[in-house]
């Protein structure tokens, strides 16, 4: 019993923390791509500039990624072998192609770094990067169809507790995958906007008035928009995929106790005494229409549903923290931008600037929201309708010494890489880097 | 050849590239911090350098394509391997996690100290040495199978000598590879003087690297009989191996073509890792797990042999382009572009 709650501790912990760098690292380098073709096309240095302090700042994060995420992938082992040796029969051909996607994005990471005035043709260093971009994103996908396998098993027989008749492709495309694949993926790009859209304005702030911050605010912000108004079309299919597939992690998050027709949202609010709701903000009709797009359908509530199968209620809070998150910070990005396009002043005052600022961690808050929201919500199953998490852990008796060993490691690993990133750039401001580009070349 | 056959075959391989590469790094990041404490930094910080800062990673991407292979094909491995190594494979993740990003701060963060060197060079030496544990514990005789689960001896595998002379020789090769291509670097980058300390170290180290290797067939013959007597019958490649080592050694000493020399180690340490494979065909863990038993299905083995084959050709042109742009490139290695 100890044992399955420490090796809990453990994924949660590895999981949280891998998550901040992966999800840096899906989003950032199609960032860098675009400053650098911006500034092929434009010829305009700062847009090159940008792609350069942007792939410095990056390759850290890469580094933190690339050992949490080995962490994981062997912890996955040590702590869930159970879930491994079962799972694996039907699941390990993504895992195993991620294998790959690491390998050439590590394979041109590390020439796109070491070749920046290697060629004559600066569009040649440029097309190294999409490499490295599809490298990222691919990893993403293959994991994310991992974990969409966990909530939605299917492409096997079971006889004895074991699979039989596997077929890997249609277990790697479950009913789960379109919608989670997407979801994280337009996640992942917004928030990568929004964390260099907070730097940005941040350094306006600090009273860096140069016209490079200016354009890299736009340009990530544009396309931050984009993204995270796909996100809200995606994740909005994401509830239709579980009312019809995991009703019951659709009715945890709502707080929906009884099966009802018209169905309404609840937002917000604290829950007493097990089941009464208070202080929350009814929409009528809205939880039918998210769930199966249809103002007067019915929607499962947890009376449907074994006590032992539902899910912590609390996930309902992680929900609306990250579904809050998504709407503000869609809300201040259209506010910038038309403000920007009308030249009004304001979108550079200093209080509109710390709005800006807040846009990046917020995004990433709602990330680490939305994981937690998806895992807690499937438990107790680590396998859906399969196995419980309960009977995946390790028999060692070693994990909670373990626990305290890895919690000293990513405490280590963050405080060194925010250290790392702060003196990166302020031994470095913009105007001096310009400067010595101008003096050298 | 049947399907798993194949996969360990393929695994194997993957294995011993992680070995080689992850070798050179290793001992690279030694040889750097024992030079700092000699205070011949100067000479071969450089080389090391420009030989790390571009690959660090992929080293790193081999080990995980291999233990994630090894689930693939052999789930049974995640239960039996998973169970016991909780303790060693998490401080092995530990060092790996600091010593990679610690490397990613100073090369990229310019993060300089000579803390960070020592703790990067010792680490190390002590991450082969966890995880050449797996090896020891592969021979079998240090699980404990009780109906509360699978758990490891910890007594019995810290005082077998086995564990010991394969701890040894995982350090020994560790410095012995990477000094011998860190002297074909030297010299590529027409660097004379770190070719000539690179040099010494080789032959430092050859020696040790032989005996450890000769003490573990004795060793084995002691503790895993099965093991040894399937060794006797491949005799003919350690003997070849050994032919390989003799050459390798033979040009170093006579400071001539360190390129071949560096060749015939990789091919002296491939024949002896294969005949270590073969030898210990069919068990994955003695003697709990064959690589029948701990097969995944065919389904799933079509799949993945499918998704390494296309992988494999993306990947190739990609090393190909890697290794051309910085090993093979003249003037990178010289320093003369960056
Ligand atoms: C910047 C981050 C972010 C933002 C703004 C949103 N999400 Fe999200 N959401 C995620 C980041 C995320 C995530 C981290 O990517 C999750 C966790 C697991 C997953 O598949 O995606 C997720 C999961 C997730 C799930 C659970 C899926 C499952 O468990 O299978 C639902 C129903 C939604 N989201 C719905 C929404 C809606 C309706 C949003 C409206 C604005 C929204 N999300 C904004
Ligand atoms: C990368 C984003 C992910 C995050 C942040 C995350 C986070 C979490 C969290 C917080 C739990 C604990 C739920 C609880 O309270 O019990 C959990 C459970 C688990 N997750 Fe995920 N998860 C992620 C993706 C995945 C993926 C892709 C896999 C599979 C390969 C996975 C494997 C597991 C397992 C085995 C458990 C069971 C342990 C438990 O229930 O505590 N996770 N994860
Ligand atoms: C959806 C959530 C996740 C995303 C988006 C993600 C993405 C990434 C990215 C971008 C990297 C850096 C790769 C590189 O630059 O080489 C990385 C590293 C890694 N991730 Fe995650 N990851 C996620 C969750 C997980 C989980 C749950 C596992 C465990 C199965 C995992 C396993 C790994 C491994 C093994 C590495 C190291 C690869 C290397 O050595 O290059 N990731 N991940």
């Amino acid at each position: 019993m100890d044992s399955v709650f420490y090796s809990r501790v453990l994924t949660e912990l590895t999981l949280t923390f891998h998550i901040i760098y992966a999800t840096i690292g899906v989003g950032i380098p199609l960032f860098i791509f675009m400053a650098q073709w911006m500034g092929i096309k434009k010829q305009d240095e700062h847009y090159i500039l940008m792609a350069r302090r942007w792939t410095r700042g990056y390759i850290i994060t890469v580094a933190v990624g690339v050992v949490t995420g080995t962490a994981i992938g062997l912890q996955l082992n040590l702590l869930w072998p159970t879930f491994m040796q079962l799972a694996g029969k039907a699941i390990a051909l993504p895992l195993f192609m991620e294998t790959f996607a690491f390998f050439f994005e590590a394979i041109f990471l590390g020439i796109y770094l070491y070749t920046w005035d290697r060629f004559k043709d600066q569009k040649k260093h440029m097309l190294l990067l999409i490499p490295v971009a599809i490298g990222a994103s691919c990893s993403a996908v293959f994991i994310t169809m991992v974990n969409s396998f966990m909530n939605a098993p299917q492409g096997f027989e079971m006889m004895n507790g074991e699979f039989i008749n596997v077929q890997p492709l249609v277990a790697m495309f479950n009913p789960a995958m379109p919608t989670k694949v997407a979801h994280v993926l337009a996640t992942a790009y917004m928030t990568a906007a929004f964390i260099l859209a907070s730097i940005g304005a941040y350094r306006i702030i600090k009273g860096s008035n140069h016209i490079y911050h200016k354009k890299a605010l736009l340009l990530t912000i544009k396309v931050g928009l984009v993204f995270a108004i796909a996100s809200a079309i995606i994740g909005d299919f994401s509830g239709k995929y579980l009312a019809a597939y995991q009703p019951e992690k659709l009715a945890a998050m709502e707080w929906h106790f009884e099966t009802e027709e018209e169905a309404s949202l609840t937002l917000f609010g604290v829950l007493t005494n097990g089941d009464e709701i208070k202080y929350s903000i009814e929409i009528p009709y809205a939880l039918s229409i998210l769930a199966h797009g249809n103002p007067t359908s019915k929607v499962l509530g947890l009376d449907q549903f074994p006590k032992e199968d539902v899910p912590p209620l609390y996930i309902h809070y992680l929900f609306n923290i990250m579904v809050m998150i998504g709407m503000f910070v869609a809300l201040v990005a259209l506010i910038y931008i038309v403000g920007n396009w009308l030249r009004k002043k304001f979108v550079y005052k200093k209080f509109f600037l710390w709005t800006l600022v807040t846009t990046g961690p917020l995004c990433m808050l709602a990330i680490e929201a939305g994981w937690w929201l998806a895992e807690v919500g499937r438990q107790p199953w680590v396998l859906r309708g399969i196995l419980r998490t309960e009977d995946a852990a390790t028999t060692s008796n070693d994990v909670d010494i373990m626990l305290y060993l890895f919690i000293g490691l990513y405490l280590l690993l963050g405080i060194a890489s925010v250290i790392v990133l702060i003196r990166m750039f302020k031994a470095n401001p913009i105007e001096r880097e310009l400067r010595d580009r101008e003096g050298g070349e | 050849m049947s399907y798993e056959l194949i996969g360990i075959s393929v695994l194997w391989l993957f294995l011993f590239g992680y070995i080689i590469i992850a070798s050179i790094d290793f001992g690279a990041g030694f040889f750097n911090a024992y030079s700092l404490l000699t205070r011949k930094n100067h000479i071969i910080s450089n080389i090391i350098q420009r030989y790390l800062s571009p690959v660090w990673e992929v080293t790193n991407v081999f080990l995980v394509f291999f233990f994630v292979g090894i689930v693939g094909f052999f789930p049974s491995t995640a239960y039996y391997y998973g169970t016991v190594l909780l303790v060693p494979a998490s401080l092995g993740i530990i060092l790996l996690a600091i010593r990679g990003s610690y490397y990613a701060f100073t090369t990229y963060g310019k993060l300089k100290s000579h803390f960070w060197t020592y703790l990067y060079g010792f680490s190390g030496l002590l991450i082969p040495a966890s995880l050449s544990i797996v090896l020891t514990i592969s021979e079998g005789g240090f699980i404990d199978n009780t109906s509360a689960g699978l758990s490891l001896d910890y007594v019995a595998l810290f005082f077998s000598p086995l564990t010991w002379s394969i701890v040894t020789l995982s350090l020994t090769s560790v410095l012995y590879i990477s000094a011998v291509f860190l002297t074909w670097y030297a010299n590529e980058a027409k660097d004379e003087q770190a070719t000539a300390l690179l040099r010494k170290y080789a032959l430092i180290w050859a020696f040790p690297a032989i005996i450890t290797a000769g003490g573990i067939i004795v060793e084995l013959r002691v503790h895993n009989e099965l093991h040894f007597q399937n060794m006797l019958n491949v005799w003919w490649m350690f003997l070849l191996s050994g032919i390989l080592f003799a050459a390798t050694v033979y040009l170093i000493w006579k400071k001539r073509n360190y390129g071949v020399a560096f060749l015939l180690l990789i091919g002296q340490f491939l024949i002896a890792f294969f005949a270590y494979g073969i030898s210990h065909y069919p068990y994955l863990l003695y003697p709990y797990l064959t690589i029948a038993e701990g097969f995944t299905n065919e389904g799933m083995a079509i799949a993945l042999i499918i998704a390494f084959i296309a992988g494999f050709c993306l990947l190739l042109p990609s090393l190909y382009l890697l290794l051309r742009l910085f090993l093979f490139n003249k003037n990178y290695v010289q320093g003369k572009i960056k």
